[in-house]
């Protein structure tokens, strides 16, 4: 494995299988009374978050405190970002303090790999602006290939706004790379033109996709980032690319619903699909833990014990 | 008893003559005394300048000094020695100062702090609309008169065919040639755009700027143009369709010239993967197919003029996250050297012609009637000589006070050796001389 997480141009296919191996062993650990293995103790994490996220940080932290490793939260309200300290000086901080791992969040594209450059700590890509979210797409493979038993041929559709999503980036590059048959469907104005060229499908048409389809991934419409002239309303959004109860129905049986959270019910997808027993929004978030304690591990205590082979 | 230099056996490149032969040149005073075969030394301090090219000096028209105003990214102290430096003896400094170059006021101050820096002459490029509100024209007739002879909001497109329209017309009311210049790029289609748009800004999360933003902006202009008869130049063309909008406008008779920046002319998007904010420039990096058509229309003339677009800024300001930090590379330094590299090393461009588009066609663009060439007797001594075959790595410190050069790291070959501004040398054996 690299010995960074920047993107999903950083695995192989090899890495994601061993990366969901590892994660299948730590699963265990979280069902445990004492949730927690020695394997990083000592070793110093810190969650660079640069960006609200409630969700990924918990998920991290957890992770890290499940390994036994110190972990410490950086956040950019009320700390020194907020005011006015640049990438560099956070990250020539951290680096003097040791860290042996730094979990950035950030909203802009491609800090991850800038931050490579000032620190001696392995880097994890916990979302960059609108380019990668490879820890989600990693527990997103796992739990596909949990839930369906393998991931090559599997026919995913990524629905919603592929344009400003980190997530459909990740996943993409992920499901091509595992062999994986990918769908992007939304808007036109949502969905890059030259996305063909990531090896995926393109699609305006959720009625002729969802019959045939393993996965249905659904994308959050970030209103925050969304600007009126995409698309008309969120009504007419809902109307012809929300996952309804309707369209929901048009999946085959042992199709699965898949959402990256936090979900606008109502919106990309109607609220009794959500809780329909074939959406596996919790499940997602529980093996996400194991994902992050299995890079967290390959990255620091395997390739430190000699296991690894960086 | 003023200063006599005998430059000997220089292989001397002129192209607004269309002399290459191997002579030798005497400068007394401020000009060019003798051109010939054996020039006698004469007590003149003689230079050997064999194996080396001798050329007019470069005359670059479009440099960002930041003085007044941003005097923490470059100064025109240190602009200007960043010329010499790289060979120029003349440059044309970008109205985005503050404040703004829109009177004939700061003109005036940027002259008078060139004059005193003494290291390349600087001609003001004036505002086109007040404050580059992109509404109201500046007063050009002021700045006309203090010797303004290109008007330019860079930086910011002249929003509407309107303004441009009057800009163009109401400059005909001066006799003498007043070149109206654009940056091209459709606003509503750039806003927010980080890089140019393609399959590299969709894979990396950026906001793309598309090449289709240029190319409505430059057919835009150049219709403007045939509708006024103004004089319009476009400011570094990307785009191998702009390329032609501007090959097509030229055989109709438009009045139009165009210049290209060294980045364009080396670098595409694919470049940019590495997230590098060097080569964040604006207009953007484009596609391959687009290098190779500027380099063309470079060779055919329908780019007349290499331009740099020096645009220094602070490292701090650099070193940012890749959305936040500013577009603009510094280039008056690595210009020469690397349009000799990419370009005339491999047979894309002859030396004539590449030395042409980096003096000639700019100094007569720019009304720099001193500049450009020929070397003949009694014509100004802004001359270069550069080693044609020296190596070097692209690395800071740099005469500029910035250090943000797409060029950062490279190796280059082709080296200035002398650069003199009207009998004086500002540069010599490749050091400033002040």
């Amino acid at each position: 494995m690299n010995r960074h997480l920047l993107s999903m141009d950083d695995v192989t296919a090899e890495d994601v299988v061993r990366i969901l191996d590892t994660a299948e062993s730590f699963r265990e650990v979280g069902t445990r009374v004492i949730k927690k293995v020695p394997a990083l103790r000592g070793r110093t994490v810190v969650n660079l978050f640069l960006e609200n996220s409630t969700r990924t940080r918990i998920s991290f932290e957890l992770a890290a405190k499940r390994l036994s490793a110190d972990v410490i939260n950086f956040s950019s309200s009320g700390s020194s970002v907020a005011k006015g300290e640049s990438l560099k000086d956070s990250a020539l901080t951290l680096q003097a303090m040791g860290a042996d791992a730094i979990v950035i969040r950030h909203s802009s594209s491609g800090s991850p790999l800038q931050l490579t450059k000032w620190v001696d700590g392995h880097v994890l890509n916990a979302g960059d602006g609108t380019h990668e979210h490879p820890t989600q797409a990693l527990l997103d493979l796992y739990t596909m290939r949990e839930r369906l038993g393998r991931l090559e041929g599997l026919r995913v559709a990524i629905v919603g706004d592929v344009l400003h999503s980190r997530v459909a980036r990740s996943l993409s590059f992920g499901l091509v790379k595992m062999g994986a048959e990918a769908t992007l469907v939304g808007p036109p104005t949502l969905i890059p033109p030259e996305a063909p060229q990531w090896g995926v499908n393109v699609s305006y048409d959720i009625g002729s996709v969802l019959p045939k389809l393993d996965v249905c991934y659904v994308l959050r419409v970030q209103r925050e980032r969304q600007r009126l002239e995409y698309f008309p309303s969120v009504r007419e959004y809902n109307r012809l690319f929300g996952l309804t109860a309707a369209r929901a129905a048009m999946l085959p049986e042992g199709a699965f619903i898949m959402h990256p959270g936090p979900m606008n019910r109502g919106v990309e997808i109607d609220s009794d699909v959500a809780d329909l027993p074939r959406a596996l929004i919790e499940e997602q978030v529980t093996n996400g833990i194991a994902i992050r304690m299995s890079l967290l591990y390959l990255l620091l205590g395997a390739a430190e014990a000699g296991v690894g082979d960086e | 008893m003023s200063e006599r230099y005998r430059f000997v056996g220089a292989r001397i490149v002129d192209p607004a003559s269309g002399v290459d032969s191997s002579m030798d040149v005497l400068v007394e005073g401020e000009a060019i005394a003798a051109v010939g075969a054996e020039v006698p030394a004469d007590g003149a301090e003689t230079i050997g300048c064999a194996g080396l090219v001798l050329c007019p000096g470069l005359v670059d028209l479009h440099t960002h000094l930041r003085e007044p105003g941003f005097e923490a990214k470059e100064t025109i102290e240190t602009g200007t020695r960043a010329a010499a430096v790289g060979g120029y003896t003349a440059v044309a400094s970008m109205a985005n100062t503050d404040p703004v170059t829109d009177h004939a006021g700061v003109v005036a101050e940027v002259r008078e702090k060139a004059a005193a820096a003494g290291l390349c002459d600087v001609f003001p490029v004036g505002a086109i609309t007040k404050g580059l509100a992109g509404e109201s024209l500046a007063e050009m007739g002021e700045m006309v008169a203090a010797g303004v002879r290109v008007f330019s909001d860079d930086g910011n497109c002249v929003p509407t065919a309107r303004v441009l329209r009057n800009a163009l017309t109401y400059a005909r009311a001066f006799p003498q040639e007043i070149v109206i210049a654009d940056h091209c790029e459709d606003a509503s289609l750039v806003e927010g755009g980080q890089m140019h748009e393609g399959v590299n800004s969709a894979t990396m999360g950026l906001n793309g700027r598309p090449a289709e933003a240029e190319e409505i902006t430059v057919a835009r202009d150049l219709a403007v143009a045939r509708m006024t008869g103004g004089r319009i130049h476009i400011c570094h063309l990307t785009g191998a369709r702009a390329v032609e909008l501007v090959r097509a406008a030229k055989a109709e008779g438009v009045r139009v010239s165009a210049e290209v920046t060294p980045h364009h002319l080396v670098f595409t998007d694919d470049d940019l993967r590495t997230y590098d904010t060097n080569l964040k420039v604006n207009p953007p990096l484009r596609s391959a197919e687009d290098r190779d058509a500027l380099r063309a229309g470079v060779a055919d003339g329908t780019i007349d003029a290499i331009a740099t677009d020096h645009a220094p800024h602070a490292v701090e300001e650099k070193e940012a996250e890749f959305d936040q930090a500013p577009a603009g590379t510094i280039g008056l330094e690595t210009a020469l050297a690397s349009v000799l590299t990419y370009l005339v090393a491999p047979g894309l461009l002859c030396l004539p012609r590449a030395l042409e588009a980096l003096s000639t066609a700019p100094a007569r663009i720019l009304g720099a009637a001193g500049h450009g060439g020929g070397i003949e007797v009694g014509r100004p001594a802004n001359l270069l000589v550069f080693d044609p075959m020296q190596p070097w790595t692209v690395q800071a410190p740099f005469a500029s006070k910035a250090r943000n050069a797409a060029f950062l790291g490279r190796e280059l070959t082709g080296r200035v050796r002398f650069t003199m501004l009207r009998g004086r040398l500002t540069v010599a054996d490749e050091k400033p001389t002040r």
